[in-house]
């Protein structure tokens, strides 16, 4: 029997999903196809489907749907509407699939995440492979399985995300969606930047998902947009070892537009703004992060 | 001495103000009407990219704050709406302003004995009994607005003298003095008739045309830059459906039957209105309506995703569509040049219709 090739969009959901992907479907006789790291060409078929006024990130991912049309037999595009009432997601999470099905003519595989109507991510994968034929107690397994190893593997990232704060270096917290940070156009230069200037960068996202949720309540006591509880989470988890914050969003983030805000007027700590839009010039870009880091570390000389 | 302001939406102020003046038994500050320096102020002290709902809400509660309020009402919504209230309360007291912050609908969630246990602080002491009964009466009121707007929306195009709107007004004015149900009740019924009797010239084969689109936007004249009021200058019967009765009371059930109809395009909710939207859409495109404004704030998230299906609908069953796009810098002339190349194309559209059917 042939393999069955599932495409994935390396965009918004893979950041936060592609390592249970990996090691569910590796189970199976199933080829995982991943679309390459945004280019231009990807970011400008984007830009031609999508509507105007769509954030970058979402024009990015319809980008790599578009490249992944005539490559795989399935597309798989998770909605995820909430982990219960306190964790709710920005809109365009719940929207994706209807708007990419409705743009592009293809097969979709989809489930659905809504705590609050109990439908999990482990029903919604059990029933994906139920359909091509597999048994729910191998699914089940297989499931089980792959959390494991997904959990293995961020605890070893946590790990070193949490040592670099012991370094002599100027330390920056990184304060971002993983789509846009990890994403080859929006993100990728701009660490790169500012690892160049002698820095260490700790990331946002690579703490227990559970301590910096709960640890938001203390910067923002209504937030109820999950990932962005779990970037702010992080302020006060490291406020004390760190020299400078820098946050990056997309243009127009909705959730960012807000709670950033809130951040910058409660912050005590010296941050920079960064918003990524499709007409994006680096040189702006780096004379700012240079200028920054510049001023944070002339602060530590100071003292 | 407790004085409370509330954002405006509308002609809502009438309900709001009657519910408050009955329970609480404090000081209303009536914000002023939203005018220019409004969004002025909104504007200034609201982030760069967020929608325009929260810039008007702002600059009325600074307006509204200026008179004297000190404490300020917010009923958050399902997007990000619901969160508005925390960052607002943020500003305003970076600007220096001393209040209390009420949010009456916390997550997208109405939660009634949250709800109640809030308006207590304010008064404590309000009574179960008399809580229920004047809310009751002031969704009685909403139905009733809401019923009289219908009505004014399809005829105002047609009417010989300018007559409604005043009489729409005077009604408002007396709503506010009703003494209970009975006396809101006659006074609805007698102003109805009114409105009936007014003299309406409305040709059979008139253009019609259907506004949906994101809730602020739409039911705030001032936020659409009194689009129904220059659509009505062209003779065209209007059809809204958000509401306010419609946002508290009929969504719960009407909202899943939008998705129902429409499940031909999309299988899930999207946020905030933007299904019912769709749906909306594709009920006008049965009813072969003329043609469909799709109207929101910038930036607003679940209307954006909606436009990309509401294309493809209106593409299939051959109807044409617009989408107006509301900021606080938008220029009213750019819109009415627009709106006016639309209303050419659907009446140039219309006589080719009468035309090819003639032969």
């Amino acid at each position: 029997m042939a393999k069955i090739k599932i495409g994935i969009p390396r965009s918004l959901f893979y950041y936060y999903y592609k390592d249970i992907w990996k090691y569910f479907f590796d189970e199976f006789n199933i080829e995982l196809i991943i679309s390459p790291p945004t280019n231009k060409t990807i970011m400008e078929n984007g830009i031609k489907f999508s509507i105007d006024e769509m954030c970058v990130s979402m024009k990015n991912y319809i980008g790599h749907v578009y490249y992944l049309l005539d490559k795989c037999d399935y597309i798989l595009i998770p909605r995820i509407s909430n982990y219960g009432n306190d964790n709710q997601t920005c809109t365009n999470f719940l929207a994706t699939y209807d708007i990419i099905n409705n743009i592009f003519d293809t097969k979709i595989l989809n489930y659905n995440i809504n705590l609050e109507n109990n439908e999990t991510e482990e029903k919604g994968l059990i029933k994906i492979v139920t359909d091509f034929g597999y048994s729910k107690e191998y699914a089940k397994k297989a499931y089980k399985n792959a959390i494991k190893k997904v959990k293995q593997k961020n605890d070893k990232l946590i790990k070193d995300n949490i040592k670099k704060l012991d370094s002599e270096k100027t330390k920056i917290l990184l304060i971002g969606h993983p789509y846009n940070l990890y994403d080859n156009l929006i993100g990728k230069e701009i660490i790169k930047y500012i690892e160049l200037n002698d820095t260490e960068i700790i990331y946002s996202d690579l703490f227990h998902k559970d301590i910096t949720n709960t640890l938001s309540k203390k910067l923002s006591y209504s937030l109820y947009f999950k990932y962005n509880k779990e970037n702010i989470g992080s302020i006060p988890l490291v406020e004390d070892k760190i020299d400078g914050i820098i946050f990056i969003s997309t243009f127009p983030c909705s959730p960012d537009s807000l709670v950033n805000e809130l951040m910058f007027r409660k912050l005590k700590k010296p941050y920079l703004n960064l918003i990524i839009d499709d007409l994006n010039s680096m040189t702006g870009i780096e004379t700012r992060i240079e200028s920054f880091i510049d001023i944070i570390k002339g602060g530590v000389i100071n003292e | 001495m407790n004085k409370i302001t509330f954002p405006l939406v509308g002609n809502y102020r009438t309900p709001i103000i009657y519910l408050f003046k009955h329970i609480l038994e404090c000081e209303i500050v009536e914000p002023p009407p939203i005018t220019k320096k409004t969004i002025e102020l909104g504007n200034a002290n609201s982030p760069e990219f967020v929608c325009t709902p929260f810039k008007y809400t702002l600059g009325t509660y600074i307006e509204a704050l200026e008179k004297g309020a000190n404490i300020v009402v917010q009923f958050g919504g399902g997007c990000r709406y619901g969160y508005y209230f925390e960052l607002q309360e943020q500003i305003l007291k970076d600007l220096g302003y001393e209040f209390k912050y009420v949010n009456f609908v916390t997550k997208g969630v109405t939660n009634l004995k949250e709800i109640y246990l809030k308006l207590k602080e304010i008064n404590p002491k309000l009574k179960v009994d008399k809580l229920i009964y004047y809310s009751f009466i002031t969704f009685k009121m909403l139905k009733y607005m809401d019923r009289c707007d219908d009505y004014i929306r399809q005829n105002i195009g047609f009417e010989e003298k300018k007559e409604l709107e005043n009489i729409n007004k005077e009604m408002l004015n007396k709503f506010l003095n009703v003494k209970g149900y009975l006396d809101l009740r006659r006074t609805y019924k007698k102003y109805y008739k009114k409105l009936k009797k007014v003299k309406i010239n409305k040709p059979k084969n008139c253009l019609k045309i259907g506004i949906i689109g994101e809730l602020y936007t739409v039911m705030e004249p001032f936020a659409n830059y009194y689009l129904e009021r220059e659509l009505a200058s062209y003779n065209i019967e209007i059809k809204r459906f958000t509401n306010a009765h419609y946002l508290l009371i009929e969504k719960r059930k009407k909202g899943l039957k939008y998705l129902k109809s429409a499940k031909k395009y999309i299988k899930y909710k999207m946020g905030a209105d933007s299904h019912d939207n769709i749906g909306r859409c594709k009920y006008l495109c049965k009813k072969k309506y003329d043609g469909i404004i799709h109207i929101k704030s910038s930036f607003c998230t679940p209307e954006i995703g909606s436009m990309a299906i509401i294309n493809k609908i209106c593409k299939e069953y051959d109807i044409p569509v617009i989408f107006f796009s509301f900021d606080a810098n938008t220029s009213e002339v750019g819109i009415k040049t627009r709106l006016e190349a639309f209303y050419d194309m659907i009446e140039m559209r219309k006589k080719n219709e009468k035309l090819l059917s003639r032969h």
